[in-house]
């Protein structure tokens, strides 16, 4: 447990606490680390979710959101991981309450990396949603599922370029027969800890974008700092005048000049 | 023959191919996100009962769109 709220005497929130008042997420204990798993509706995410976790799972809702969470535990080499199942979404930024759902976990669960399930028989719609993640986050790996489907359509997928062009571990998986899971499990194990250091793919925004975002970066870069968050993108989020994720960076960042860093989120008020 | 037109305006069973939308913010944002970019061809499905909305193939998946929607999509006949 690391330092707790000094301001509030209510407020004796740990890191694990933090996730369960915020995301009721569980985390069993300091070391469990924790995997968000995120996708289009419809691509097998929930397969894989329970082909992982088996009967080690509950659901109940987002705090205070209908909807529906997922979450389940499973092992990987001595390691417990706790998975999070995030709704599918095609984007992270077109405001639905599903996509604020998905963006604010990413972006301030602070997950120990990110499962990216894709539909290999429609790569193109997909990659939307993967680039978009991979703006937020460089600890992702990408599953690439449906793989029996896309095989029967005569779509081959060249895996290893897709890794090369993304900059992530990409895995062929068919959830539906586990084939790929245990790949799957070892390139998440390794991500999340840290062994396999990813080199995401960074979008190139025109010169005007640009030249408005270097403005910004300067105070967008103290505002995030000691938050896992990239400062272009958040400074991208501000030029769209996204009012839903300037509360949600407001709030964070606001308890963070109050509480000691990196017990930002920890509060419930 | 090469004019531009709105999407609604392209009849069922016809093809069409983006070439910009009229939409700002998060309907902007949201049409993008469904795959509809600029050069991306739509296929006219079928309409509801109703007249609306109809039903578009983008990139291989079926999506409905009201017409206040899709009239703001710019598109060339195929
Ligand atoms: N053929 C095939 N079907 C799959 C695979 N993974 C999932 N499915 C099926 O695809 C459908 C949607 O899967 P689901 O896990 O509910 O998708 P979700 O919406 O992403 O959670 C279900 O009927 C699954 O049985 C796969 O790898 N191959
Ligand atoms: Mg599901």
């Amino acid at each position: 447990m690391g330092e707790v709220c000094r301001s509030c005497a209510a407020c004796q929130l740990s890191s694990t606490d933090s996730l369960r008042v915020q995301y009721n997420v569980n985390r069993g204990s300091e070391g469990d680390l924790i995997i968000a798993l995120a996708g289009n509706p419809n691509v097998g995410k929930s397969t894989i979710f329970n082909a992982l976790t088996g009967l080690r799972q509950h659901t109940g809702n987002w705090p205070g959101k209908t909807v529906t969470q997922a979450q389940g535990t499973y092992r990987h080499r001595e390691q417990k991981f706790v998975l999070v199942d995030l709704p599918g979404t095609y984007s992270l930024l077109s405001n639905s309450v599903d996509e604020e759902v998905a963006r604010d976990f990413i972006c301030f669960g602070q997950p120990d990396a990110t499962i990216i399930v894709v539909d290999a028989t429609s790569l193109a719609r997909n990659l939307n949603l993967v680039l978009q993640v991979l703006e937020i986050t460089p600890k992702v790996v990408l599953s690439v599922n449906l793989m029996d489907e896309a095989k029967s359509k005569g779509i081959r997928v060249d895996l290893d370029a897709l890794s090369q062009k993304l900059g992530v571990p990409v895995i062929g998986t068919t959830a539906r027969s586990g084939a790929g899971l245990d790949e799957l499990k070892e390139k998440v194990y390794q991500v999340a800890l840290g062994y396999l250091e990813t080199n995401p793919i960074s979008v190139t925004y025109d010169p005007e974008v640009d030249e408005v975002v270097q403005k910004l970066l300067p105070k967008v870069k103290s505002l995030v700092q000691g938050i896992h968050l990239n400062p272009y993108w958040v400074a991208m989020r501000l030029m769209d005048g996204d009012e839903s994720f300037l509360q949600r960076l407001t709030h964070y960042t606001s308890l963070g000049e109050v509480w000691p860093k990196g017990e930002a989120a920890l509060c419930p008020r | 023959m090469n004019h531009y037109l709105p999407l609604s305006h392209i009849p069922i069973g016809r093809k069409a191919r983006v070439i910009n939308l009229e939409l700002e913010g998060f309907s902007r944002r949201r049409i993008l996100d469904m795959g509809l970019v600029p050069g991306t061809e739509v296929e006219v499905l079928r309409r509801s009962p109703l007249g609306d909305p109809t039903a578009y193939l983008i990139r291989g998946t079926v999506i409905g769109l009201r017409k206040d929607e899709a009239s703001h999509i710019i598109v060339q006949k195929q």
